[in-house]
């Protein structure tokens, strides 16, 4: 059985996901509106959580977090289940394409036979969504691929049930009912607000004045842990900011796109002078780091002192940036 | 980013097979997007990552030769855990896992537990008892 589902190539994977199924459904919402709406824009430096050796460093809302607060703020209602027996996870996987309804899954990217290898690393909060199976083979469309892909009955299995930090537990989620036209406009409106609110957080790990902590600890790492950690940390950043999915600068881009589309929606016109201005903060995000990777590419060398503090000024840079921009972002809505 | 601007720097590890979507602005200032096949400091970062796990890999090696560590440790690292993430895998506690670690206790466990760790591992377990570089 195969559902007529048709497949679009997505930055990221979680807004990609609710996109393609609500465009399945017959609501044309693209990917920028499901990451705006749903607040997905964030900085985050979470210490006590390592990945793959270094302090995880987000530049988005926590995985799910995103779906969650779309659903809520369009009037679209979701059905989610979670399995402790794989059988049942499997069964009601079935059942549900038997019925011709698509469905988005949560997965672990480790066991994805499809990914490179490089990306494969235990994370997950991967999504995508199931359309069909034929024979032992299960259709998926997975919204960073380009193409549509399969994956073995036990693959599947293996990636519904990967273990660790998130573990997925065969989280399975469809829409049951939407609203008969989509009320975006307030959605827009909650969505930018709750953004502001986040990014001038005064929590020291959370927003701007996370991202100027960040900066800080630049100064201090190759001191207090030595280059080579140092250096591990700095290209730890920047993987987090350019890793699959953002889109590029650390989402910033899809932030600014955004912006656009909302400027239409709204007709504010003062929101795409703030896409511009978001599109430069995404530019300096990438000159961040274009000159962290000249530091990190040497892993263990002794780098200059200067370097470090070069790359500390221009993170506290951003962020002044960022923070006047989401001053003027609250005034505007 | 202009959409000139995208990055195609091959990262040379996907090769150019796996392209990712961008989102960049055109002529007209619009938002569109646009497919990268890698960029520079991206795949710097990347290579930088494998080369920290490959190390980790050869130092658990050293371990489990000088008998400081038991095989465990060395699959853990090769399948890029760590002891939490391997101790969901096989349903016990972090301690158990890094007490599994010690040569001494490797020895003694039993076939049933054995077992846990090669099917997480995806080898047999003679594969992992002897364990072969």
């Amino acid at each position: 059985m195969e559902i007529n589902f048709e497949h679009h190539q997505s930055a990221h994977c979680e807004n990609g996901v609710v996109s393609n199924l609500m465009r399945h459904q017959g609501f044309d919402i693209s990917e920028p509106m499901v990451f705006g709406i749903g607040s997905g824009l964030l900085f985050c430096y979470i210490p006590f959580l390592k990945v793959n050796h270094a302090p995880a460093i987000t530049y988005r809302a926590m995985p799910g977090f995103i779906f969650n607060r779309f659903a809520k703020r369009v009037g679209v209602e979701f059905k989610r289940k979670k399995f402790k027996s794989h059988q049942q996870a499997k069964e009601e996987l079935d059942f549900n394409l038997k019925k011709n309804n698509p469905v988005g899954l949560q997965v672990g990217v480790y066991h994805l036979s499809y990914f490179p290898d490089e990306y494969r690393f235990h994370f997950n909060a991967h999504n995508l969504v199931v359309y069909g199976r034929k024979g032992d083979r299960y259709l998926i469309s997975d919204p960073v691929m380009e193409k549509v892909t399969t994956l073995s009955e036990k693959e599947l299995e293996k990636v519904r049930f990967a273990k660790g930090a998130f573990a997925p537990k065969g989280h399975l989620y469809y829409p049951v009912s939407f609203p008969k036209k989509l009320e975006l406009n307030n959605a827009i409106v909650k969505g930018i607000k709750q953004t502001c609110r986040d990014m001038l957080a005064p929590v020291p790990y959370v927003g701007v004045k996370g991202i100027k902590t960040v900066a800080n600890l630049i100064r201090k790492w190759y001191k207090r842990k030595g280059v080579k950690t140092a250096n591990h940390y700095l290209g730890q950043i920047v993987r987090m900011q350019e890793e699959i999915g953002t889109g590029g600068g650390g989402f910033r881009y899809i932030y600014a796109a955004f912006l656009q589309e909302a400027c239409k929606q709204l007709g504010n016109s003062e929101l795409q002078k703030l896409s511009e201005e978001m599109t430069q903060i995404g530019d300096s995000w990438r000159d961040f780091a274009v000159d962290a990777s000249r530091v990190y590419k040497n892993r263990a060398t002794k780098t200059s002192v200067d370097l470090y503090e070069d790359l500390a000024q221009q993170l506290e840079a951003i962020a002044i940036k960022e923070e006047l921009f989401f001053k003027k972002l609250k005034k505007a809505i | 980013m202009k959409k000139e601007e995208v990055p195609q720097d091959n990262g040379y590890l996907v090769k150019g097979s796996f392209r990712e979507l961008c989102y960049a602005v055109d002529k007209d200032g619009n938002y569109v997007t646009e497919h990268t096949t890698g960029w520079t400091p991206k795949t710097i970062a990347l290579s930088n990552a494998i080369d920290e796990i490959n190390e980790r890999v050869e130092k658990a090696k050293q371990k489990v030769l000088a008998n400081q560590s038991s095989p465990i440790e060395y699959f853990m690292e090769v399948n890029k855990m760590d002891v939490s993430i391997l101790a969901s895998y096989v349903g016990m506690w972090n301690w158990q896992v890094k007490r599994h670690f010690k040569p001494l206790v490797f020895k003694k466990l039993k076939l049933k537990t054995l077992q846990k760790y090669a099917e997480v591992f995806e080898i047999t377990t003679e594969e992992l008892t002897q364990m072969a570089y």
